[in-house]
């Protein structure tokens, strides 16, 4: 990003005359912007795309009206929440309750500053990527505790108890599983990762070593887990819990909610992509460092992902709700070990062959 | 407690004298206590939580205040009586005729079984004999309603466990049966159309082509449903070994209907008392036995019966079909029913269980008393019993399981 910037200001007149501090305070807050819009908008046409699906599933039709095949219903879903009023109970704990949502978005959109979506379109190419996407992502916890804490409501709390006890502990399973393809690249630098993805199909990472292969079942298993997606909705349980943490909420704060959930369903896609599926390689030998390239791949690294996100609406209307601690055991003495065995191939692959 | 003086113990030299136990408060036992056990456990408290009057899945307006720790359920009691209607004392106080749209709205799921029912209790006090081709259509539409009732039953349960796209997928093949009573009633879920001494309206040729066609598609869609439940893993993970009524239980409860036959209870009123002109048909009843998954009596037998059923139904009503007689389909009756004095207990196998009337006429034209016994109700206690030591997700998974229909319950 910073390098962008420079190479604006020094082939611009006019920049050049307002101090750099401004141009990259400015810079930034529209990168910000921009990403903010991105993953909203795709954040919204998963909403749309649910629903289609859901409804080819179960038979019926889904939203179609608003917009060609319904594309914009986001938008009128939007408008409505905010036209709604914003209902606060009186024993709830005000300020607490307020906040909330805005940490939860916040958890979530975080993420992408790091995650790339094509050949250089990353707004901050840390070098410790993998590892920031996953701390980052933990604090929407905090925000789920403190929306079902300060609602003052039981079920609310039965809800926050369970996306707790979850959410924790199928980050370990996740992160464990993400780390062999790092141990295996040898960075945690997202772009990296997928650039060492580059040419024929086999290159993918998920193809390239036993361990990465199981560890994308597991990564992906997990990220269900820790979306709280169906089989593992059982913080948002309808039948049991009616809506977990955000029952309290109404208007546009539940659509905060609502946004970033799906949001992080991009994000996981995406990140399984980056990770496991060459990210915008196609899959065969090609350049995508021009500047029609990088929009080829930034659709490439979209399809790919919209492939998995329908993976995963396809698995939630299909399949029941597991128990509560159905959902434990499947992590502590399913996932978590296997990640470990994965994670402990990937490093004898590493300490035999020399990594590559 | 009263804290008696220690008798004091002469001192006898080279004796020690015992020591005196030290005296106790109760707040200082009560702080040693909770000192003690700080450091092993942490102090939690029981939570009282309201399951519904409006919580999805309470299939109505029950209300149970169950208390649980964490998610396990200690204790739970259900409150019912938010849908009461008196449809019992509106019975004393109408002529017969008007009283049977009342009874519609009892299981609302189930309107012509228990019409069925009513008509024969009141039948049976006037020594009406009803026409053969009445007969037949009585049963012909019960069965639909029976096959419609337990689909739906089966994709809600799929809905109570968390999979929504078999509820969809039942209610797609349920609003086709539902087409048919609503061609020959007039109505999608309140019929009227079972009336006293016959029915209301004659099934026309092209009805049965479409009646034969709706059965043949459940049929059809049946081993569908059981892919997305029965035969599903997380299902079985979820259904098998969860709210075991055992046999002993469920008779002790009362508990009538699929519930009582997944415990292992061979009973069914159309075989066993047969009511109408169900002698006269060929079916089995299913019955639970250990050797499809999980152990008689759980949540996965109660659905598995009612899939059982389902055929079964599917089977009556297809030799209804084929038996059709011709002929007339209403008895001739006076316009203000007098049945003489007399009382009448008539017991119909609803979809949820064994519906019973019990009438009794003094000689007017309207009932003495009148007396319901609803298999929901019988259904809805065995809860308390069994559902103590269960986890949140397996109340909701037991509750669904036992299929109540809360207009019944309450009546």
């Amino acid at each position: 990003m910073k390098s962008f910037l420079d190479g604006l200001i020094d082939g611009s007149s006019l920049l050049q005359a307002v101090p750099r501090g401004l141009v990259y305070t400015v810079g930034i807050l529209l990168a910000c912007k921009a990403v903010l819009l991105l993953v909203s908008l795709f954040a919204g046409e998963i909403v749309w795309m649910e629903r289609r699906i859901s409804g080819r599933m179960q038979a019926r039709i889904g939203p179609n009206r608003v917009g060609p095949q319904g594309l914009l219903q986001f938008l009128a879903d939007g408008v409505k929440l905010m036209a709604k009023e914003d209902v606060i109970p009186t024993s709830a704990d005000r300020l607490v309750f307020l906040i909330a949502p805005y940490i939860v978005f916040a958890g979530v959109f975080a993420a992408f500053a790091a995650v790339p979506l094509g050949a250089g379109l990353v707004p901050a190419n840390l070098t410790f990527g993998l590892f920031y996407v996953l701390a980052i992502t933990s604090v929407e916890v905090v925000g789920v505790i403190m929306a079902g804490w300060s609602s003052n409501s039981k079920w609310s709390i039965l809800g926050t108890m369970r996306e707790v006890a979850q959410v924790i502990s199928y980050e370990m399973p996740l992160a464990i599983s993400a780390l062999t393809v790092a141990v295996l690249a040898g960075t945690l630098n997202l772009t990296e990762i997928v650039d060492q993805q580059q040419g024929w199909v086999w290159q993918w990472w998920v193809l390239r070593s036993p361990a990465t292969f199981v560890g994308f079942f597991l990564f992906f298993t997990a990220a269900l887990a820790a979306l709280k997606r169906a089989p593992f909705d059982l913080p948002e349980a309808e039948s049991e819990l009616v809506a977990g943490f955000h029952t309290e909420y109404t208007g546009f704060r539940f659509a905060i909610f609502f946004l970033a959930e799906y949001a992080g369903m991009f994000l996981f896609s995406v990140l399984t992509v980056v990770l496991f599926f060459g990210g915008w390689h196609p899959g065969v030998p090609v350049s995508l460092t021009t500047g029609i390239g990088r929009a080829l791949g930034f659709l490439v690294l979209f399809a790919k992902s919209a492939f998995f996100l329908s993976v995963m609406i396809w698995i939630r209307w299909s399949l029941p709700r597991y128990r509560v601690d159905k959902v434990m055991y499947l992590c502590y003495k399913v996932l978590l070990p296997w990640s470990v065995a994965a994670m402990v191939v990937a490093a004898l692959q590493v300490l035999l062959t020399g990594g590559r | 407690m009263s804290h008696e003086p220690v008798p004091s113990v002469p001192h006898v030299p080279g004796v020690v004298a015992p020591k005196a136990p030290p005296v106790v408060d109760a707040s200082d036992l009560a702080r040693a206590l909770e000192e003690r056990s700080m450091g092993q456990a942490l102090r939690t408290e029981e939570l009282v939580v309201n399951m519904g009057p409006q919580h999805p899945s309470t299939h109505g307006v029950l209300r149970v205040v169950i208390k649980t720790d964490g998610e396990v359920v200690t204790a739970l009691q259900p409150h019912i009586g938010n849908l009461h209607r008196c449809v019992e004392k509106i019975g004393e106080s109408l002529p017969y005729y008007q009283w049977l749209p009342y009874v519609d709205r009892m299981d609302y799921l189930a309107a012509i079984n228990n019409e069925h029912g009513a008509c024969i209790a009141i039948e049976r006090l006037a020594g009406i004999v009803v026409p053969e081709r009445a007969e037949y259509i009585r049963v012909i539409l019960a069965e639909v309603q029976r096959v419609a009732s337990h689909i739906f039953a089966m994709g809600v349960y799929g809905l109570d466990i968390g999979a929504i796209t078999p509820f969809l997928h039942t209610f797609r093949e349920r609003e086709r049966g539902l087409d048919l009573l609503d061609h020959v009633a007039g109505g999608r879920l309140l019929y009227h159309v079972v009336r006293i001494g016959g029915v209301k309206r004659d099934l026309s040729p092209e009805w049965i082509d479409e009646c034969h066609a709706f059965l043949d598609a459940v049929e059809e869609r049946l081993p569908e449903y059981n892919t997305l439940l029965l035969d599903n893993h997380i299902f079985q993970e979820r259904t098998c070994n969860i709210g075991v009524i055992p046999r002993e239980l469920a008779v002790g409860w009362g508990v009538t209907g699929p519930a009582l036959r997944a415990s292992g209870v061979d009973w069914d009123t159309r075989r066993d008392a047969p009511y109408g002109i169900y002698d006269r048909f060929q079916f089995e009843v299913p019955v639970a036995h250990s050797g499809v998954a999980g152990v008689v009596g759980d949540c996965f037998h109660r659905h598995w019966v009612r899939f059982k059923e389902t055929e079964q139904a599917i089977r009556i009503a297809r030799q209804a079909l084929r038996d059709l007689p011709p002929g007339e389909i209403q008895a001739k009756l006076p316009k203000t029913l007098k049945p003489p004095k007399g009382e009448a207990y008539v017991r119909v196998e609803n979809p949820r269980g064994e519906l019973a009337y019990y009438m009794v006429a003094d000689g007017t034209d309207k009932a003495w008393r009148i007396r319901c016994r609803g298999p929901s109700f019988s259904n809805i206690g065995v809860m308390t019993d069994v559902a103590r030591g269960a986890l949140v997700a397996d109340l909701v998974a037991l509750m669904g399981s036992l299929d109540i229909v809360l207009g019944e319950v309450d009546r």
